[in-house]
This record gives structure tokens, sequence and C-alpha cells, in this order.
């Protein structure tokens, strides 16, 4: 693969990532929505959920994009309209750009960037700048607070985010996705060396860390103060209609997926299976799909959570992010520190 | 050169910001109208509250959008055509709404339902609390976050409907109650199937015991949000549920019982000290399975014989006044009837319990910060036909 990449010119190598992270990206949404949301959900709430698009309702998806396609764009009166409607794509780019950085094989990633945790975290929180822009564009109260809420609420949990992520870079001296999924794969446990080491059996207090505030950074519920449907009918979303809306949603749901295959990379082992040489070119193949799967995996603890879960008030959850998760998270470092240096 | 009114404002702006800029920052309070269309109003109530940041400084609830004037509308209608529209007060449990009309009704021409009817009467009274309740107890985990307990909610809700359907004709607005006795008898094997049902009920009450009532988060959203003392709540006039979980044991069923049978079966009264949202669902909660042992104790024993006492064929009241107040499943329900001897009431007034209910907002809701209004409103429960009739 690298020979043929090898041989391309540089626009057109960059034409094919891109495609594929496009391809990547809505494939993941895409089959996400739909298993997790539509029919996982639906189970769990003792429906059927879709069934009539489709074969057992599998393309309840394209009938949603078809129907949100045909509603009117609505821009309020006195909204600002740039601001407006700029929103939802600033939320959505900050989604594409979380899976720059992500590894799927050997050979297979779009950028590899020894700065790549570092970049994820950066440009996973641009969207609170479209959120923010959402809420104070929509010229209504309702979505004025809810950006403010969310405002508050990912800056709180932005922190414990990436000081969960601090552990695995101490352990892995690297802060390239690829390098960390290597560390990963070529690691040992006390000397055995069979599955590689996963960080999630040394770093599992930063996992639990990392999906918390994960869970906050998408403001699912528990953490769903910002949207909160039953009081400030979905904050800053409350005046969308149509594709806005569902860029939204998309934005919603890929970055569920994206956060989780950051998470999947970082504690999981990311494309690597256990057993096999990490440099074999059959990863390059089998790589994503481990990915997807260890995403799919990760997704269902989100949703679960999100559908079984009431939600936090603001003043708990600012309570649960500071006094709790980031002094966890910094005595993880610690002891991560400490245990690095000594073993 | 004109100065526009925006730029002058902007000017005005300016000056008070240097005026202040070593004082403390002052902030502008907001208006903020929840509702009338709003998801946590189930329906059209409208609360108007004025917050500072997300605290409310006052908050009024404005009723009156989905007047219907039944009171109105009851004085031109003949006494058995009155339950059609009273039926569609309280509209998730509404055959206790017939029951308190039938029963002033028929305390003004004197005559009393047959043992039957009567334990029909309140086995149906009961099923309607059920049908009713168990909706809350789905709904205000919605309240509160928690998307799916309502789903259980309808899906075991609806075991009961279908025994109600089966009974009486409709789902929703069974119209079944009449002066002297009910429409009609039992169907064959219902008493099997409704004792079913409220084994289902049970199962579905320890459901959300273990999902919703059981949760930290859900706990720590309630307790100790909306606490009504027991002496604000009654002076406010509120029943039902809302009032016991504040301390106050207080139960029409137990207290005066009119007509209904629920003296003959060994229940229990729940109440719960704390008066804050959390014990609003509490009490709720063990009332529905109350209700269920309510119901399974009477299935055991209604006694045989007619469902209709000697009436006349087109009904004429005497005249005179009564009042009836029943424990439905939001509060005491209570209707006036004046009667001038004629085949249409005089004067109907309604006391309905949400509407009491409700009237505690302004006072409850001051201090409390937006995720609690819903909250606390989603606790005290009430059905907006059932506010304003």
């Amino acid at each position: 693969m690298i020979s043929l990449l090898a041989e391309l010119s540089y626009w057109q190598v960059t034409s094919i990532r891109v495609v594929a992270g496009l391809v990547a990206v809505l494939l993941v949404a895409g089959t996400l929505v739909y298993a997790h949301l539509f029919k996982m959900v639906s189970f769990m709430q003792s429906r059927l959920g879709p069934m009539e698009a489709g074969p057992y309702g599998s393309l309840q998806l394209l009938a949603e994009i078809g129907k949100f396609l045909q509603k009117e764009d609505i821009v309020p009166a006195r909204a600002d309209r740039f601001v407006f409607k700029a929103a939802p794509f600033v939320v959505l780019t900050s989604t594409f750009l979380l899976l720059v950085v992500l590894p799927g094989g050997p050979d297979a990633w779009f950028i590899s960037n020894d700065l790549g945790v570092y970049l994820a975290m950066a440009v996973g929180s641009v969207s609170v700048i479209g959120i923010l822009m959402a809420g104070w564009g929509s010229a209504s109260k309702y979505s004025l607070l809810g950006g403010l809420r969310a405002t508050g609420q990912l800056i709180a949990y932005e922190l414990p985010l990436l000081l969960a992520v601090v552990g695995v870079v101490i352990q892995a001296e690297t802060m390239n996705l690829q390098g960390i999924v290597l560390a990963q794969a070529e690691g040992e446990i006390f000397g055995w060396g069979a599955i590689g080491n996963p960080f999630i059996l040394t770093q599992f207090a930063g996992f639990g860390i990392f999906m918390i505030a994960m869970q906050a950074e998408l403001t699912q519920t528990p953490f769903d103060m910002p949207v909160a449907e039953s009081e400030l009918v979905t904050g800053y979303m409350t005046e969308y209609s149509g594709l806005r809306f569902l860029l939204f949603f998309i934005g919603e749901f890929a970055t569920a997926g994206v956060f989780s295959a950051i998470a999947a990379v970082l504690f999981l082992g990311g494309w690597y299976v256990p057993g096999l040489d990490p440099a074999d070119n059959l990863f390059n193949v089998l790589g994503p799909l481990v990915l997807f799967g260890k995403v799919v995996l990760l997704t269902f603890l989100v949703f679960w959570v999100r559908f079984t879960f009431p939600r936090f008030r603001e003043d708990q959850l600012q309570r649960l992010a500071w006094k709790f998760l980031v002094p966890l998270a910094l005595a993880n470092i610690v002891v991560t520190g400490v245990l690095k240096v000594a073993l | 050169m004109t100065v526009t009114e925006r730029q002058q404002l902007s000017y005005i702006a300016a000056q008070a910001a240097d005026a202040r800029v070593n004082l403390e920052i002052e902030t502008e309070g907001m208006t903020l109208n929840i509702g009338p269309q709003h998801p946590a109003t189930h329906g059209t109530l409208r609360i108007v509250a004025k917050l500072d940041g997300e605290q409310v400084v006052s908050a009024e609830p404005v009723m009156g959008y989905m007047h219907r004037g039944y009171e109105k509308l009851a004085e031109v209608r003949t006494y058995p055509q009155v339950t059609t529209l009273i039926n569609r007060i309280d509209w998730l449990g509404s055959f206790a709404n017939e029951v308190p009309f039938i029963l002033a009704a028929e305390r003004l021409m004197e005559v009393e339902a047959p043992p039957r009817a009567q334990w029909i009467r309140t086995i149906l009274f009961e099923l309607s609390r059920i049908a009713n309740i168990t909706l809350f107890l789905g709904d205000m985990a919605v309240q509160v976050g928690a998307i799916t307990p309502v789903f259980f909610a309808f899906r075991d809700r609806e075991h009961v409907l279908n025994q109600i359907e089966a009974a009486t004709g409709g789902r929703f607005h069974p119209n079944f109650d009449r002066i002297g006795g009910l429409k009609d008898d039992l169907p064959a094997g219902w008493v099997a199937e409704t004792r079913q049902a409220m084994r289902k009920i049970r199962t579905f009450c320890d459901q959300i015991e273990e999902l919703v009532e059981g949760n930290e988060i859900f706990q720590a959203r309630t307790r100790g949000i909306g606490v009504i003392p027991a002496d604000i709540g009654l002076s406010y006039g509120l029943s039902g549920a809302n009032i016991r979980a504040s301390g106050v044991d207080w139960d029409l069923r137990r207290d005066s019982p009119c007509g209904l049978v629920h003296d003959q079966v060994d229940w229990k009264v729940w109440t719960h000290p704390d008066g804050d949202s959390f014990a609003r669902f509490w009490v709720r909660l063990q009332e529905t399975r109350e209700a269920t042992k309510i119901v399974d104790q009477l299935l055991d024993a209604i006694p045989s014989g007619p469902i209709m006492a000697k009436v006349p064929v087109i009904i004429k009241v005497p005249a005179g006044e009564a009042y009836v107040e029943t424990e439905n499943p939001l509060g005491v329900m209570g209707y006036y009837v004046v009667s001038k001897g004629d085949v249409y009431p005089f004067r109907v007034k309604i006391r309905s319990a949400s509407f009491s209910n409700v009237s505690i907002t302004p006072w409850l809701l001051k201090g409390v910060y937006v995720p609690d209004i819903i909250t606390i409103l989603g606790s005290l429960y009430f059905i907006l036909g059932d506010i304003d009739r």
C-alpha cells in the first residue's frame, strides 16, 4: 500500500484520503445511528423501532435524511444570520477534523502527526464555538441558555478529558496515535506480552474518566443539560430546522463515534489484534474493521448510559467535574509518572 | 450629524458600563416564557418566569389556554349527558371524573346504586387511578432527563386501558357511570384478566423503583427540591399525593367514603415526611401498588345482583344542592350541583385538584433554578384539562 501511494502525486493521495475519510465518517455515523439509536434503543424501550423503510427498517436513516432535506430552512427574524447559518458547519468541521489523526492500520491513516492526541483534543474543542454560535445566533432565550450551559460544561469537562489522556501519553511515551497503538501492541504486562498491553488495564482510572468526560463532551445524558429536551427544548438547536438541524444531529452522533474511536485507540489497542504482527499488511484491511468493532462496543456503552440515566443539574455536573474527575485525573497522572520512572 | 437611536443607546450603555466599572457586575433580568407550548407543561400551561441567570426571581402560572367552559356547558346538558363532558377533565383517569358528579346527582335524587354497581364502580375508579399514575411514574423520569421509563409506562398502562375498554367500551372516555348504577355488567373473563393486569402493574412498579427511584442522579435531582411544608400546602388547597407527601395523612377514600366501597377492603394510606419532589414521586409509586391491592381484594368479592337501581327513564333531579368530593388520581375532586328540579342542572361548580395544586407554583418556584422548575412541575403532576376544565 505504501508503494501504491508513493507513486501517486500529493494531490492524488490527498484526494483519496479525503474521500476515504468522508466515507468512513458517514459510514460510521450512519451505522451508529441506525444500529444504536434506532434499533438498540428501541429494544431497550420495548418497541420495534423502524420497520418500514427497507428490509427491517435498515434504510430508515436515508428516509430521515430525505425528510430533513425537504423541510424549510427557517432562520428566525432576529437571528444573527451569518452566525446562525455557519454554526452547524463549525460543529461538523470539528467532528471531521477529529478523524484526521485516527490510524486504521499500519499504513491506513490520513496524517501521522507527532502531536496527534494534542491535535485531536484541540480540534475537538472547536465544536464549543459552534454551539455557542448557535446559542447566540438564534436570538432565542432557550437557545442562549443552552449555549451558555454547553460552554460552561464543555470547558469543565475538557480538562479531565485531557488529563486522562496524559496518563496514556506518559505510558506510551508518544503523542502520535499510531505510536500509541504500536506501544500497546508491542508492550507487555510484567514480562508477559501475549496480548500486548492495552492501556485499559493500566490506565483504567484514565479510561473511566475519559468515558465520563466524553459523555459530557458529547452532551449526552446524564450530561445533556445543554440540550435538555424536557426543559430547554433541545437548547441551542431549538431554532434550527431542515438541513441545518440534520447537520447538528449528524455531528452529535458522528462525534460520539469519533470520540469512541479515539478512546478505542488510546485504551483498547486501536486496530491491533493480539497474536499478529503489527507490521503485517493484513492490518490495512483488518485494522479498520477491528477499530470499528471496538467503536461499536464503546458507543454501545455511551448510548446505554444515555438512554438509562436521568440528567444532572448544572451545578451537580460542575461539581462532579471539578471536585471529583479533575483531582482523580491528576492523581492518576502522578501515579502513572511515578510508576513509569520506578519500573 | 444625526444620531440614530441605536448609537444613542450604545452611548448610554457605555456610560453606564463606565460608571459601574469598579462596582459589582450587575446583570439584567430575563423573562422566560415556559409554555404555552413546552414539553414540560404537557398541555398548554404557561409559566412566566423572571430569571436572574438561571435562578427564578418570580414565576407565575398563566392558565386558561385550554378552558372549555364545562361548568357552563353542563347547564344546557341533561344529567346523563354531562358525564360525556366531564370525562375530558382529567383525561388520563377519566372514569374517576364521572364518579363524584354521579354521586352528587344520586344524593339529590336519593337513590343508591346496588352493591354490585358500587363495587364495580370502585374497581374502575381504582383502575383509572392506576392508568393515570403509571403515566406520571414514567413522565417524572422524562422531566429529569431519562427517556426510557416513559415507554415502560405506556407499555404497562396499556394492560389497564385494555381492561377499562373491555368493561366500558372506551379506552379514554368510558362514559360508563349512570345515575343509579352502571351502563353494563362486566364481560365474561374480565376478573381473571384484570388480576393479570394488576400483576403486570406491580412488576412495572418494581421496575420503576429500580430504574428511577433508586437512581442516584434521580435522587440528587429530586431530594430537597420543591419542599412544601404541610401548613403551606394546606393553605394553598393542595390535595392528593401532593399533600400526603408533606406528611398530611388525609385521604378521602378512607376518611369520608361516600358511595364507594373503599372501606370494605384492607389498604393503607401512604405519607412521606419530606414534602419534596422525591416524596411526591415516592407516595405516588406506593399509591399505585396500593391501588392494585384494592382492586385485587375487590375482585375477590364482587357481590352479585343488579347493576342498576330503579330510576325513571327521563331523569329529573329534585331541587336542592349537593357537594360530593372524592379522592381522584390527581387529588380531591368535587362537584357542587345545584338543581331546580329540571332535567338540566341549574349550576355545576367543579373543584378540580390540579387547579389548586398548580396555584402553589409562584410560592414554590421562587429562588429555584431552571432545571428545578421542570422537576417541580413534573412532581406536582397536573393535567391541563384538570386545571382549565
